[in-house]
């Protein structure tokens, strides 16, 4: 009988730790979502909607491709002195800037 | 007899409806940035009125209008160039005149159209009937380079007016003969200029700097004088704060003696007295966007860039103090006062909507729905120097 209610603690147990792992990857997916918003509404101010310039360079795949993924965490992150872009570390996180980046890699859908 | 029936009361109908007449002076267009299209709008009975499809990349687009106001001029993104006809709700002209533009002008006779461009750098001015190109001006400068252009913007006496964002200059263009375009370039007149305005009289050109502080200005009534630096000792010391969006000068305020515009890198409005001295700053939400004053200047309406973009606040010009802080919703991007400033229309980016809302109740009075509403122009642009 005890073991019945150990199984049943363990099982309800897994049960939570599924379910909120689900929700976990619900709200990245949420986050992500944000970030490619942002990428598309908020940097495209300035790189354009289609991220293929403006005031700022263009961001496409092709025109990033010489640029190594800590330049342009750290670009993100710091901005570039000398120039308007501005440093996002107030706004972003360390997470939200590599998903940026891979964002950036991948394209903009 | 049955079958000649429906015709006539066709023909009928249709005789009516070519008797529908309408004036101008009460439509706009709102752009719709992500779908590339523009919905027509009336701000009588504050109603939507067609949805004009096709126009390409809008991001950052702006319009200016026909001194009949009957046909507006949309500058895309994409380098796109398009000319609506308002009343018959349809695109009459469009071309592709660049890779990558930011903004034109109107002549002060209505019959040049100029579009100032990123890629290639420079200005183009058109044949504002037909869309042909009159004039193509490169912007270059050292080594052959040309430099994107911005704050372009019409004065009187047939000039148009501009600043090289990557080389420091402002040039002015005299289009009095179009054969013979007379190029006037004032260098060395501060880092990165971002973008300009012409005052209300069309007299002052003014480039804010986004490299210095300060602003540059050049009196076009006396050339000769040069660009000469304002406000130098402003954000001297000061740590400025990030800038997540670059601010827009256009629209910006006077009131009696004074004038209200958008600080950079502090969440402040300054004051500045005729003589182009700061008398106050003002303290505000955020990074300040636009600054746009209510018609009878009574008003300053002021928005805010990301992320602190779901306010705006209203400042008295009397008192110089805030009166009223609103929450219309997440991006408001872009306000429009109605001709007379009793109403004004507010973009809500990302929640779809266009409030319009009562200047002296601040009630909303009517909210339309549009596909991530950016800019909104009404007509009556049409007979303002320097829109």
């Amino acid at each position: 009988m005890l073991k019945t209610g150990n199984i049943l603690q363990t099982l309800s147990f897994i049960l939570l730790v599924i379910l909120s792992l689900n929700r976990y990857a619900h709200a990245s997916d949420n986050r992500q979502q944000e970030l490619q918003h942002l990428l598309k509404h908020d940097c495209g101010s300035c790189h354009g909607m289609t991220l293929k310039g403006g005031l700022g360079p263009a961001l496409l795949t092709d025109s990033l491709k010489d640029k190594p993924d800590e330049l342009l965490f750290i670009t993100i992150k710091e901005g570039r002195p000398g120039t308007p872009m501005p440093a996002w570390k107030k706004l972003l996180s360390d997470s939200d800037i590599k998903s940026i980046v891979k964002i950036l890699r991948e394209g903009l859908n | 007899m049955k079958k000649i029936l429906p015709l006539i009361s066709i023909l009928l109908l249709s005789a009516c409806s070519s008797q529908n007449l309408r004036g101008t002076g009460d439509l706009g267009l709102i752009i719709e940035r992500a779908i590339g299209q523009v919905q027509l709008v009336e701000h009588t009975g504050n109603t939507s009125l067609a949805t004009i499809k096709g126009l390409g990349d809008l991001s950052h687009a702006s319009i200016v209008y026909s001194r009949d106001a009957r046909y507006g001029y949309v500058f895309g993104r994409d380098g796109g160039l398009t000319k609506i006809d308002v009343l018959q709700q349809k695109i009459v002209k469009r071309v592709i005149q660049s890779g990558n533009s930011i903004g034109g002008a109107i002549s002060q006779d209505g019959k040049l159209i100029a579009v100032s461009n990123y890629k290639p750098g420079g200005v183009k001015i058109f044949n504002s009937d037909t869309l042909e190109l009159i004039v193509n001006i490169p912007a270059v400068y050292a080594d052959g380079k040309q430099s994107k252009t911005v704050g372009l913007i019409d004065a009187p006496g047939q000039l148009f007016v501009f600043g090289l964002y990557d080389a420091s200059e402002i040039w002015v263009v005299d289009m009095k003969n179009i054969e013979k375009p007379v190029i006037t370039k004032f260098k060395d007149i501060g880092l990165f200029p971002y973008d300009g305005l012409v005052t209300p009289d069309g007299r002052y050109y003014i480039a804010g700097l986004f490299g210095e502080d300060g602003l540059a200005m050049l009196d076009l009534w006396h050339l000769e004088k040069g660009v000469i630096r304002i406000m130098d000792h402003y954000g001297k010391g000061k740590e400025k704060l990030p800038v997540y969006k670059m601010p827009h000068l256009e629209g910006w305020a006077m009131a009696g003696d004074k004038m209200l515009l958008p600080a950079v890198g502090h969440h402040e409005v300054l004051v500045m007295d005729k003589n182009w001295k700061q008398v106050k700053a003002i303290a505000v939400h955020g990074q300040p966007i636009f600054v746009m004053s209510r018609p009878d200047h009574r008003q300053m309406w002021v928005n805010f860039a990301h992320p602190r973009n779901d306010t705006i606040q209203v400042i008295d010009t009397e008192t110089l103090e805030i009166i009223k802080t609103l929450k219309p919703g997440k991006a408001v991007l872009h306000m429009e006062f109605s001709p007379r400033g009793e109403h004004v229309w507010m973009s809500v980016r990302d929640e779809n909507r266009v409030d319009v809302i009562d200047t002296e109740t601040f009630e909303v009075v009517k909210s339309l729905t549009a596909d991530k509403p950016s800019g909104i122009f009404f007509t009556n642009r049409a007979h303002k120097i320097g829109l």
